[in-house]
């Protein structure tokens, strides 16, 4: 079998004459301005499932989009398809939808002055040149410490590793051309629990830019049976109103809600319930939320944004105060107000936190219910009401009770950000979102 | 060979030199010593939306994507690899690839090319063509207008048109060999209303395997079908301008005609799909033949409605599509198959092997499932409920097949108080456990509806169009997820 050849900063020249011709062609065929983004990514997942091989699968993607202007008329267009003609055709058709859009006023390029100048070296690329047969024995030897683990492993939905490497160019009209090649990968482990007629399913993985920084596959496997197993004899319990703690691998989810927000996109189509909410006390007072984009190896680390500017740290929520909202250019202009490099999202978020880790935060709990996972999307961001599908632990003086299922947890996410208690030290990693786990005073549980 | 192999082969193979001629010899390449079965599948696919807000058309974008999927099969072991390109290089490299995972075994043969004869279920001519870019564009325009004067509440309008239209061929090993062209479009409306300090959203939309013409013809109520999507965003929105807390706990609901079929897709479909039963994780495994739901549901996908946003005329593996009965008077009769899990289970394929694009491995995916219709009369349901909830529309759903737990969420639901329906309630989101829940359908209606065409599937990372529908129905229990009382 033929090793994942490597695409890495050698395909970068290249990609960059590429989003130069693409720049050119546009201003030939007439554009005014133009943006454009070429990528190209490769890739090898191998799933194996009860000690067999299940897939192995080899990716490589290329393509650009471009966004081009005509005055204050936009049109994108983008393909997998390369070569002069593909460049040809793809600005005519990015060209034809821009004559026909309506001239809106905010639409247009970053001013050049606010160009990122110096990209930050953000150690992103740790390229794994791992062979299929050695993927594959990484996720058996995971799934096999996950049926050793524990007799009622009786299952399992399979364990996968994936490595992916890949290089992006950005450059505009206004003289930005920036890129860099990044890596990402990861293991993950799918394992089934049976016992007295249940069936419990869970899963455990790590992620990681560099290979070598993965966690023992075994002790992944280990940590998956663990928790399916501890699923085993669910029930609802009576619908009541308790504490609830997110545990931290859920909770980054509760401050992406959070960050959708106060995004610009969703602020100035009057669809978030914190629109105006600028400079508001929303949290309590000891809670910060920091962007750190120039995080070595983060997994949502950026030196530039989507619109090429430079990307910067900053709090969104200082003193529990909401101090800025996640602008690209084109919304700060909807709404008045300076971009804050944030178009295409929020790069590297970090949770402020005590120093109390899960166990410590039980015991604060005392009674209510620990959350280990959460179902559907009932979340309505025009008005902050929450409600979704749960499953996870009940919890008395501290302890764990026996395991829940079939309950819901609904609340408004305003009222859910003034009532977190505390936020544990116990950081999710995997995530662009860094949270411990978070204790919510009070929160309606619907079950029997 | 037929027209539409001839035309499709026309233009996916032989700019990069390669004729249908040749294809038995790559797959000869794949089909070596252990390979029980490989297929290529070309793809060539054009997209474009447009988008309107703030009154004015200000997205567009348009994409082309084009490629082949290459794939081998040893007992349950599946090599994969595919590229943008199409040529015999580019075929051979990933071939080479995806039968790497073979070690040893019988010798394979290909078989010589058959295709099976499809009922042509849409039109193969370019939806995106019917209408040019300045009629699109007016069309939103008009929608927008039109919907900002219907009522002075309305904060924001945002309106999309959007077009697919796919041109595929498979062959395989099996002798498979088949082409299709699909189209597909979809409207779009969202409506933002204020009143008194308080904003809520709603939106509506519609569409299927058919042209950008279908928005512009009259729907039931003679209205232009775009202006009824505006009309049905902003009424859900204008419901949920009242809407009190959602109750919380066990109690009565029923069930909405039409979209709220999700509860099927979720509760009963997934579950049934052959890759989760094969491998034994769905609560309905080796189930058949046992009763999983009241008597009163009968359950079917059927893959080969006219024009429907869920229809193929063949699946991704080159297998005609088919009305497949999952669940009979309450019994389970059978599972939804793509080619492999159907070889591995010992049954035939049921025509559901789909996937989101070359760059994706097919698995087994619904198509349009329902539920068919009953007796009961819709009003009679509301009113043998004392104390429950009437969904009327929902958002999405999710489900988790081994332990059968599924969830969805409302976007306009109601209180049933004394056998009425009352005051509207926020959204909330319901749970309950698939074969229990339909095991407490009660009554089912006469009122058989199928959605409006937007629904897409997530699985595994693998989005496809799917519809749903269902008639009116109650579930005697299940839990609600709000806050109130």
């Amino acid at each position: 079998m033929s090793e994942v050849q490597v695409i890495g900063p050698q395909a970068l020249p290249a990609l960059q004459q590429q989003v130069e011709a693409v720049l050119a062609e546009a201003a030939r065929q007439g554009a005014s301005a133009c943006e454009v983004a070429v990528s190209l990514g490769q890739g090898l997942s191998a799933s194996v499932r009860q000690g067999e091989v299940e897939t192995v699968e080899f990716n490589r993607d290329q393509g650009f989009g471009i966004t081009l202007y005509v005055g204050q008329r936009k049109g994108s267009a983008s393909t997998s398809a390369t070569g002069e003609a593909a460049i040809r055709e793809t600005v005519a058709a990015a060209l034809a939808i821009a004559r026909h859009a309506s001239e809106d006023e905010s639409a247009g390029l970053a001013d050049a002055a606010l160009m990122a100048r110096e990209l930050p070296e953000l150690d992103l690329y740790h390229p794994w040149t791992i062979s299929p047969e050695q993927a594959i024995e990484l996720a058996l030897e995971s799934e096999a410490a996950a049926f050793a683990s524990d007799a009622r492993i009786k299952n399992a939905d399979g364990s996968s590793l994936n490595t992916h490497q890949g290089c992006r160019v950005y450059g505009n009209s206004q003289g930005f051309v920036g890129g860099y090649a990044s890596t990402r990968h990861s293991l993950s482990c799918v394992m089934i629990a049976e016992d007295g007629g249940q069936m419990q399913r869970d899963y455990w993985y790590d992620v990681s830019r560099q290979g070598e920084l993965l966690a023992d596959p075994a002790s992944i496997g280990r940590r998956a049976a663990e928790r399916a197993v501890s699923r085993l004899g669910s029930r609802p319990v009576p619908t009541c109103e308790v504490p609830v703690l997110f545990a931290a691998e859920l909770a980054g989810g509760l401050f992406g809600h959070f960050l959708a927000a106060i995004s610009g996109g969703n602020l100035y189509r009057h669809s978030s319930f914190l629109e105006g909410a600028l400079g508001e006390q929303l949290f309590p007072s000891w809670l910060t939320l920091d962007e750190r984009p120039h995080l070595p190896r983060g997994l949502g680390s950026a030196s530039f944004d989507g619109d090429g500017l430079a990307t910067y740290a900053k709090p969104f929520v200082a003193g529990g105060e909401l101090v800025s909202y996640v602008l690209g250019t084109y919304s700060g202009r909807k709404l008045g107000m300076p971009s804050t490099a944030n178009s295409g999202g929020v790069h590297n978020l970090f949770v402020s936190h005590g120093s109390e880790d899960q166990q410590a935060l039980l015991k604060r709990m005392g009674r209510g219910l620990l959350v280990t996972e959460l179902m559907g999307q009932g979340l309505n961001l025009v008005t902050g009401d929450y409600s979704r599908g749960a499953a996870g632990f009940w919890v008395e003086n501290g302890e764990l009770q026996f395991p829940v299922q079939e309950v819901t947890i609904a609340g408004n996410l305003r009222d859910m950000f003034k009532q977190i208690v505390a936020v544990g030290s116990d950081l999710e990693l995997r995530s662009n979102i860094r949270s411990g786990s978070v204790l919510i005073e009070r929160m309606t549980v619907a079950g029997s | 060979m037929s027209d539409m192999l001839l035309s499709v082969s026309e233009h996916l193979l032989a700019p990069g030199g390669l004729s249908i001629e040749q294809l038995p010899s790559v797959l000869g390449d794949l089909a070596g010593p252990g390979i029980d079965a490989a297929d290529l599948y070309f793809q060539s696919q054009v997209s474009e939306t447009w988008a309107l807000e703030d009154g004015i058309v200000k997205e567009g974008s348009f994409n082309l994507d084009q490629g082949v999927g290459v794939r081998a099969q040893s007992g349950e072991k599946t090599g994969f690899a595919y590229s943008n390109m199409i040529s015999a290089d580019a075929l051979r490299q990933a071939a080479q690839a995806a039968r790497s995972i073979a070690r040893a075994g019988q010798s394979g043969r290909v078989q010589a090319f058959s295709s099976p004869l499809l009922t042509p279920l849409y039109a193969p001519n370019n939806p995106l063509d019917v209408l040019d870019r300045a009629e699109k564009v007016e069309l939103l325009k008009r929608i927008d207008v039109a919907t900002r004067a219907l009522d002075p509440r309305i904060k924001q309008v945002s309106v999309s048109l959007a077009g697919v239209w796919d041109r595929v061929l498979v062959a395989a090993v099996d002798g498979s060999l088949g082409a299709d062209i699909r189209p597909l479009v979809r409207f779009n409306v969202s409506v933002i209303v204020e009143q008194n300090g308080r904003r809520e959203r709603g939106g509506h939309g519609g569409g299927g395997r058919t042209d950008y013409r279908y928005f512009l013809e009259r729907d039931e109520r003679g209205e232009e079908r775009a202006m009824g999507y505006a009309r049905e965003a902003l009424r859900q929105a204008l419901v949920n301008l009242d809407a009190i807390a959602a109750p919380a706990g066990s109690m009565p609901v029923v069930m909405g005609a039409g979209w709220s079929g999700v509860l099927l897709h979720e509760a009963v479909g997934h579950g049934l799909e052959g890759d989760f039963n094969r491998k034994g994780s769905s609560a309905y495994s080796g189930r058949i033949g046992e009763r999983v739901a009241s008597s009163l549901c009968t359950i079917v996908d059927d893959g080969t409605l006219a024009g429907r946003r869920g229809s193929l005329s063949m699946d991704d593996e080159g297998i005609g599509t088919q009305c497949t009965t999952l669940i009979e008077n309450g019994v389970l009769k059978g599972y939804i198959q793509d080619k492999l899990n159907a070889r591995l289970m010992g049954v035939a394929p049921t025509g559901n092997g789909r996937r989101e694009s070359y760059a994706h491995l097919p698995m087994p995916r619904m198509t349009n499932t329902y539920m068919l219709a009953g007796q009961s009369d819709p009003e009679e349901i509301i009113r043998s409920v004392k104390k429950g909830i009437y969904c009327a529309n929902l958002g999405g759903g999710q489900v988790d097949i081994t332990s059968g737990k599924f969830v969805f969420s409302t976007s306009e639901a109601y209180l049933i108080e004394d056998g009425k329906i009352t005051a509207p309630v926020k959204g909330a989101t319901l749970i309950g456990n698939g074969p229990e829940a339909m095991s407490r359908v009660s009554m089912v209606g006469n009122d058989l509806a199928l959605d409006s065409g937007v629904g897409t599937c997530g699985k595994d990372g693998q989005s496809v169009p799917v519809g749903v529908g269902q008639p009116t129905l109650k579930i005697d229990a299940i839990t609600v997820g709000g806050t109130g009382a």
